[in-house]
């Protein structure tokens, strides 16, 4: 008999060292997650996959499943914090939306759509951040960086290469680039690589495919990234 | 005609982007004319609000003493006040001036501009003073509801009036929830 646990009073088997999140995708439910990857070792900082178990906050990408949990997900109080998180990482960095490449395709933005996010709620910062435009493939603009470090754990764990990694503290923590100049372009990163295209949001593009795909027909533009995330991981997950 | 409902309308840091956008439904305003009156607002040229308007639609963001004036204006004589579009609710394409002193924003502009003649940085007392930083409008007054896109589609505008002016509690489906 498989174990089970419960995700919103649902019935889902796990397997022995299968994190919440793992457990939830497999059986084809999705939780809210940015820094969260199939592939790659849980961060467990952005928070949004918070979900309560046995009445207690974890987040379900670190968090091992376990027999007879009882899990909350989708529930009202859990996905205004959610939202609430969402708003914070939109005032805290420069995320204008018209303006960028990412749009339509970006899991911030998906997420906040998902949510039904129509405001930040909060005051914005404005916080000045550099971009690095001086790879001839790949462009960097920190203003989007939600320091999920997704790229920092692909270009480690899939290209080998550790060309990111997240440096200083709290407001002043950013993304740094492994060269004596601090630019990209004096990396060994190549477009090719996996920590090129894992960006969740704005902050690391490929040069020159901005608008090959028209706003409006783009990823998100018609399907909530609920679908599409258990679509993709699960594709992921069966690799 | 009293019975109607009173909506105003104005663009503060905005490029009129999401009036046009407003516009965009089409012959349906005939149908919104029906319970809707138009009181302050580009479209009949009122320069300011009467005292009774129901729902007041801002557009852009706050760049200058003007917006401020004329956003308090709109606070004070509506019932229900919404944040029109990405400058209104995250101070959207003005802000991106927020990261650069305002001292240099001007002198690129009327100073060293290329093909500039006369050089120099108005100071009429006629024109409003601009801000240090373009603010998004919930950072100065109360706002209500919040429609974003850039600019919000016709139907997102449709959807909420109807919403609104029905008694329902307005929301926006996900095809019509955009930040771009």
């Amino acid at each position: 008999m498989a174990k089970t646990i419960t995700i919103d009073g649902v019935n889902i088997p796990y397997e022995e060292g299968q994190t919440i999140i793992e457990a939830a995708t497999t059986a084809g439910i999705y939780i809210p997650h940015l820094c969260h990857h199939p592939e790659f070792t849980p961060h467990g900082s952005c928070k949004l996959c918070t979900v309560k178990v046995n009445g207690r906050n974890c987040s379900a990408c670190t968090f091992p499943a376990m027999e007879g949990q009882e899990v909350i997900n989708n529930a009202k109080d859990l996905n205004d914090d959610r939202q609430k998180i969402t708003q914070m990482l939109f005032v805290e960095g420069n995320h204008f939306c018209p303006s960028c490449e990412k749009t339509g395709n970006c899991q911030l933005q998906a997420v906040a759509y998902h949510l039904n996010m129509l405001d930040d709620h909060f005051p914005l910062f404005y916080q000045h951040r550099e971009m690095d435009a001086s790879h001839a493939d790949i462009l960097i603009d920190h203003n989007r960086c939600i320091f999920c470090t997704l790229c920092v754990r692909a270009s480690h764990a899939h290209d080998g290469k550790d060309v990111f990694a997240i440096s200083g503290r709290g407001i002043n923590k950013h993304l740094i680039v492994n060269s004596e100049s601090g630019l990209l372009k004096d990396t060994n990163m190549a477009a090719t690589d996996k920590a090129a295209h894992i960006c969740p949001t704005g902050a690391i593009l490929i040069k020159h495919t901005a608008y090959q795909v028209p706003i409006g027909e783009r990823l998100y533009d018609h399907q909530q990234i609920d679908q599409v995330s258990l679509n993709t991981e699960l594709v992921d997950h069966d690799k | 005609m009293t019975n109607k409902i009173r909506v105003a309308t104005t663009s503060l840091a905005g490029c009129f982007g999401c009036h046009m956008s407003f516009l965009d439904i089409d012959e349906r305003i005939l149908e919104l004319a029906e319970v809707v009156v138009f009181d302050r607002s580009p479209i009949t040229d009122i320069e300011h609000c009467s005292a009774d308007c129901d729902i007041g639609l801002i557009e852009g963001g706050v760049c200058n003493s003007e917006n401020v004036h004329t956003l308090r204006e709109f606070r004070k004589n509506c019932k229900i006040l919404v944040a029109v579009g990405a400058c209104a609710i995250n101070g959207g394409l003005p802000a991106m001036r927020n990261f650069i002193p305002l001292e240099e924003c001007l002198n690129e502009a009327y100073i060293n501009g290329i093909g500039v003649e006369n050089a120099q940085i108005p100071s009429d007392p006629e024109l409003p003073l601009l801000l240090d930083k373009v603010r998004p409008i919930h950072e100065v007054v109360k706002v209500d509801y919040f429609l974003p896109g850039c600019p919000p589609s016709a139907d997102v505008f449709w959807k909420f009036l109807t919403d609104l002016i029905a008694g329902r509690e307005p929301s926006l489906p996900y095809e019509l929830v955009h930040y771009d």
